[in-house]
């Protein structure tokens, strides 16, 4: 009966104000998305550094007959080169193995990885043959670069970081502005959560008023105003967990499906786990933080 | 029932207290008229007695309780033994007769079969019968005025506060309300009214408590509104 009264409350409550508590919703939504997506650019990020991590090899190419290269002058490498750089590579303390990879095993990863019809016009002899070095740890992958560049036979070491560098500074970026931005539309939240409520417990102070007389407790008067906040903010927590659910499964899923794509990206299983139930937490918490705040400035009994 | 002992009430520094040195006792079942002019201070004595105020000095006691010493969680069962009843009312608009006697057993987490039995009585006993679905905009000031009675005697407090209940009506709807406290009274119940209705209490007869500039000035049994008003 007790329960029933507080829900009944609570309903009239949220039907009284409408306006107010649609813009609850709304306001919720769009900060817990904007913290979500932070969450998830911030998960992608460790994905993809973990993955390349994982995947960190250094790969040494050496001259081929058809190099241009400038530390490749008298054309292919010689044997005495090659095994010169395989025991500098191999008598280093940073390298844990050193694979070995011909021409012919280069073309024929090539024509596994690639379309026949962009393998079509290329030979074995255009592909460069190369040590792949493991490193033991990734993060001194820059050391181990500099020792084997310009070693006479080498034509290239690529540095990948080069090109995840600037992904990775952008990802972190995208972080920060999203969860500033979710830090802002948070405040926004708690500010009209506590205004709602006061709009709320003024239009009801007629009943709060009698309730207090008759001797209800403080508990069955405030409950009701609360639950009403959370019951917002909980609404547009879902809202959000919807949108980013929908925009990570039909957005970046249609990415990650396409044929070529084999970066590993943020998907459902992330958003359940890691932006959801913070999602919702957030959302509650700042719920019950705004509405005891303005509960005891506004309904004190 | 209700003992004040030095009650002292100022609402901020450098004012004149609404309340100065109270000491007063009113004992179970007693009907009490308190009289004297706006800003005498008889509000203030009724919000000490629900302890919608602190006092500021003296003790307080109600139904036995150190009210000034009360923990707020304990609030609400000290006002269920007390039933309020105020000049304009304080009806719910938006509720029937009956939901308004009903609203103060629900918050009070009444189990529905009580309800259902208590209100009709209550709302008999104010002489409302038929009335039950009306609602307050549909009712005479004196109608309404014996739903807000039904509303805070239908928990059977021990004590009634009332603050000028006759104050928004005429002459002959005043004295059925009175009537109707009476008969309130007649069940035990202890009736503290403030009023300035000298008409009501000359007829009535009964203490009066007057108050002048937060003071009591004058205590007596079976006694009149007062010579110098």
């Amino acid at each position: 009966m007790r329960l029933g009264f507080v829900l009944s409350e609570m309903f009239t409550g949220l039907r009284r104000n409408l306006s107010m508590t649609v813009s609850v919703v709304l306001v919720t939504m769009v900060s817990l998305f904007f913290f979500g997506a932070g969450l998830l650019v911030q998960q992608q990020v460790s994905i993809l550094k973990g993955d390349w991590y994982d995947r960190v090899q250094v790969s040494v190419f050496l001259c081929g007959s058809e190099s241009t290269a400038e530390n490749c002058p008298g054309g292919a490498v010689t044997g005495a080169q090659r095994d010169a750089i395989r025991q500098q590579l191999t008598d280093s303390p940073l390298v844990d193995q050193v694979f070995y990879e011909s021409q012919a095993e280069a073309f024929a990863n090539f024509l596994d990885t690639y379309d026949p019809s962009f393998t079509a016009n290329v030979t074995q002899d255009q592909l460069p043959e190369s040590f792949r070095v493991r490193l033991t740890d990734p993060e001194r992958y820059e050391e181990i670069r500099d020792q084997v560049v310009g070693v006479p036979g080498v034509e290239d070491v690529p540095d990948d970081r080069k090109i995840l560098g600037p992904l990775f500074s952008a990802l972190d970026a995208a972080t920060v502005v999203a969860l500033g931005l979710a830090a802002l539309m948070l405040v926004c939240t708690v500010l009209l959560v506590s205004t709602t409520i006061r709009l709320t417990a003024f239009s009801r102070r007629r009943e709060t008023s009698i309730m207090r007389l008759v001797g209800a407790s403080r508990l069955l008067i405030q409950l009701p105003f609360v639950l009403e906040g959370v019951v917002a903010t909980l609404l547009g927590a879902a809202l959000a967990s919807g949108a980013l659910w929908s925009l990570v499964e039909y957005g970046l899923g249609r990415l990650a499906d396409r044929p070529g794509f084999t970066t590993k990206l943020v998907g459902t299983p992330e958003v359940l786990t890691q932006a959801m139930p913070l999602m919702f937490g957030v959302g509650f918490l700042l719920a019950v933080f705004a509405s005891l705040v303005s509960l005891r400035r506004w309904l004190r009994i | 029932m209700i003992t004040f002992e030095h009650v002292s009430k100022a609402y901020g520094e450098g004012h004149r207290p609404a309340l100065a040195e109270v000491t007063l006792q009113i004992d179970k079942g007693e009907f009490v008229f308190l009289v004297g002019p706006s800003g005498s201070g008889k509000s203030t004595f009724l919000r000490l007695v629900l302890k919608e105020e602190r006092s500021t000095g003296g003790t307080v006691q109600v139904a036995g309780r150190d009210v000034g010493r009360l923990r707020s969680w304990k609030v609400p069962a000290l006002r269920r033994q007390i039933g309020v009843v105020f000049q304009d009312f304080r009806l719910l608009h938006d509720k029937t007769v009956y939901e308004n006697v009903a609203f103060a057993l629900q918050v009070l987490g009444k189990p529905r079969h009580v309800v259902a039995q208590t209100v009709p009585e209550v709302l008999g006993l104010v002489g409302l019968e038929g009335k039950e679905k009306r609602r307050p905009h549909e009712l005479s000031g004196g109608e309404q005025q014996r739903v807000a009675i039904a509303r805070a005697f239908v928990n059977r407090p021990a004590l009634l506060l009332a603050d000028e209940p006759t104050g928004n009506l005429d002459p002959t709807t005043s004295v059925g309300i009175m009537k109707l406290l009476d008969r309130i009274n007649r069940t035990g119940t202890t009736i503290v009214m403030a009023t300035h209705d000298d008409d009501m209490v000359d007829q009535m007869r009964k203490r009066v408590v007057e108050l002048r500039d937060g003071r009591v000035v004058r205590d007596e049994d079976r006694g009149v509104y007062g010579s110098n008003r």
